[in-house]
């Protein structure tokens, strides 16, 4: 495509959700709150000025967005017509707070919030706009190259704040669960999550996507995690979009010193998925695990970055991605690590291993380390196979059909990963989803 | 049960068996004996079904069907049973899960109802204690940490809960000691008996003098180039091979 081609394409998506803009901003959370609006407003500039990210840009070498771009995603104009509340039941939890947003809107019905302690405070944006966040807000909106988030920022559907008080531990998991249904055609939703953890607090969050539609729609999401010194959080994605849904998501964490962080990312879902991590580990003794699943198959397209910044002496960073890839589908891993020059005895692992199922499935991946830090212990590794033939002949040589010795060498790829998610439904979904990469293995589930 | 005649195989385009004419009757015990490299292992990886090698002439017939034409999986639930000389470790696979799917593979394919939870665990209970093994290892992936003498051991564990018509032990006494050789032997030969015929290819004739063969045949460079009965064996052992060779008899 043409460079004044594309300009002009991304001058026309920019004017469609300019007049989405225009054409909702009257509802739109925060329309009452002056620097909000002046927030949003500077983003839609910003978003005008640099539009969606284009393959020419490293960060976006492998995955086109143009699918995402050449659409007309418009805000939902009734969230909540056409939901089905029995699907939208099987996928909740039985013991967590849970909070639900129907295409990018919070419903207070269908959330169930039980007492919380009173140092911790679950406000969905449309209730409630703190005073932090417009610091975060601004922070986000006009960052450089990044397209997604000035749309997210211009937006903003609706989303969570949650503040977890210094030394407080909030036992129960907290669910976020955002439905898409595209309720009155291609519908764009722009959740943005934040959280605050106090110091030496304990918090678990899941952010759940899920798509309870075959139509089109997009998600772009944005979570930010700021951690205070001493605190744990544990952070779950499970993105199991629609099949034709677009999920684009970014995560910034920002670690304060002796902070611990463990995140999974699970893709499961959607057409084209792109899941941004990044993390700066701002103080001395600051560690984060994050871990990460991805499975694809027809014609999906996922795709993983993750950014890890060592800024302070004995930060500490493991990093575990597993991919499975079947049919035609495309996956991309980029894995940064950077040591700055005052991080000494920084300790960073970095793995990503890929499955590929099929001679026509595709995976990039790109582990970097970029060390500025004499005195660290770093190392990384990538592969991508196929299964491995003799182990097949064996399985195959006791009497094991070949589509069940493929599906449980592919469940044993998977299963360090997977054996690691501590949230039971979830890691059960997982299961079912493997098997459903395998149509003909009729998998005994009792003994694995 | 099975006649091999004038089989040819290849592998990567070059050629390792060069007429192979073999007959195993039921009930019967076959050594097949050899240097290294004289296509043993080759031979006993193409009757199981290992699809590397290119089969380019003859057949394999095994109680009547055309064996060549089978997959791996067929094979086995056919009652044909591979003891590999070196076992394949897959982590992640538990070990009673992979040995319950094969005994129910091969008995929904004859016609019989599958085994339980608990009627495989008293079955598998039994048959370790033929050869021996700790029950954890049901715990463990397949392979995965055992032992080089356990992976032989779990072998012939294995053929005796799959109970197969037609076993294939492929240097199934190599890297053993003593004990362990006893062991395996006594596991072998409980095994013995009725139809059950079996092929023990090796190198060395130690394991023959605990599973008596009925026939011994030499393979040298792709073919059958002596059989005989035991004693055969122990002349080998005494004289070693080069003695067969067509260039040492010229």
């Amino acid at each position: 495509m043409a460079a004044a081609e594309r300009a002009g394409m991304t001058g026309t998506m920019a004017s469609h959700y300019a007049e989405e803009f225009a054409r909702a901003e009257g509802g739109l959370v925060g329309a009452d709150s002056g620097w909000f609006k002046a927030a949003r407003r500077r983003a839609l500039t910003h978003f005008g000025r640099i539009g969606f990210p284009t393959p020419k840009e490293e960060e976006w070498k492998y995955t086109s967005v143009a699918p995402i771009e050449s659409r007309s995603f418009r805000l939902a104009g009734h969230p909540r017509n056409g939901l089905d509340v029995a699907e939208l039941d099987r996928l909740r939890l039985i013991e967590a707070h849970e909070l639900v947003f129907v295409n990018g809107y919070y419903s207070a019905q269908l959330s169930r919030l039980a007492s919380l302690p009173a140092a911790v405070s679950v406000a969905p944006l449309s209730e409630a706009l703190p005073d932090s966040l417009q610091e975060h807000m601004e922070r986000q909106a006009e960052q450089p190259g990044n397209g997604f988030a000035a749309l997210n920022a211009a937006l903003l559907s609706d989303g969570v704040h949650i503040r977890v008080g210094s030394g407080v531990t909030l036992k129960t998991t907290l669910h976020l669960l955002f439905i898409s249904t595209a309720p009155d055609g291609p519908t764009a939703s722009f959740p943005r999550v934040f959280i605050e953890a106090g110091a030496n607090s304990r918090v678990l969050i899941i952010e759940h996507y899920a798509g309870l539609t075959p139509e089109e729609y997009f998600t772009d999401a944005l979570t930010e995690i700021n951690v205070g010194p001493g605190a744990t959080v544990e952070h779950y994605k499970w993105q199991m979009e629609g099949a034709r849904g677009y999920h684009i998501g970014q995560m910034l964490v920002h670690q304060q010193r002796e902070s611990r962080v463990t995140s999974y990312s699970v893709s499961l879902g959607a057409a084209l998925a792109r899941d941004d991590i990044a993390v700066s580990l701002a103080g001395e003794g600051a560690g984060a695990s994050l871990n990460g699943l991805y499975m694809a198959k027809g014609r999906q397209h996922v795709d993983h970055h993750t950014s890890i910044d060592h800024q302070q002496p004995h930060t500490t960073s493991a990093e575990y991605y597993k991919g499975v890839l079947a049919g035609h589908a495309r996956g991309v891993f980029d894995g940064k690590v950077v040591v700055r020059e005052g991080a000494q005895k920084a300790d960073a692992e970095l793995t990503n291993k890929n499955l590929l199922l099929s001679e026509h499935a595709e995976m990039d991946t790109k582990p970097e380390l970029q060390i500025y830090a004499d005195d660290v212990k770093c190392s990384h590794g990538a592969t991508v196979g196929q299964l491995d033939e003799d182990a097949l002949f064996y399985l195959r040589s006791r009497g094991i059909e070949y589509s069940q010795a493929t599906a449980l060498l592919t469940y044993a790829f998977a299963d360090d990963v997977v054996a690691r998610i501590a949230i039971e439904p979830m890691r059960h979904a997982i299961e079912r989803h493997l098997t459903a990469y395998l149509p003909r293995a009729a998998l005994d589930m009792e003994l694995l | 049960m099975l006649t091999i005649s004038n089989l040819h195989v290849c592998i990567d385009g070059k050629p390792i068996l060069r007429g192979i004419d073999l007959e195993v009757g039921p009930g019967e015990v076959h050594a097949i004996m050899g240097p290294n490299g004289s296509g043993k292992s080759t031979l006993a990886h193409v009757l199981a079904g290992r699809d590397a090698y290119e089969v380019t002439q003859g057949t394999v017939v095994y109680d009547g069907a055309d064996l060549l034409a089978m997959p791996p999986e067929d094979r086995a639930r056919r009652g044909i049973f591979l003891a590999f000389q070196y076992p394949v470790e897959i982590p992640g696979v538990n070990n009673a899960y992979f040995l319950k799917a094969a005994l129910n593979a091969g008995r929904r394919y004859r016609g019989l109802t599958e085994f339980d939870a608990v009627e495989f665990l008293s079955l598998v209970r039994e048959k370790m204690k033929l050869v021996h093994l700790d029950e954890a290892l049901l715990k463990r992936s397949v392979n995965e940490g055992f032992s080089g003498g356990e992976k032989k051991r779990n072998e012939v564990f294995q053929m005796a809960v799959l109970e197969p018509r037609l076993a294939i032990l492929d240097e199934t006494d190599s890297g053993l000691d003593i004990d362990a050789l006893k062991i395996v032997a006594e596991g072998v030969n409980r095994l013995r008996g009725g139809d059950r015929s079996i092929i023990v290819v090796t190198h060395y004739q130690r394991l023959l003098n605990h599973v008596l063969p009925d026939a011994v045949h030499v393979l040298s460079e792709g073919r059958i180039i002596r059989s005989g009965q035991r004693d055969l064996a122990l002349e080998l052992e005494e004289r070693g091979y080069d003695w067969l060779r067509p260039n040492a008899l010229a």
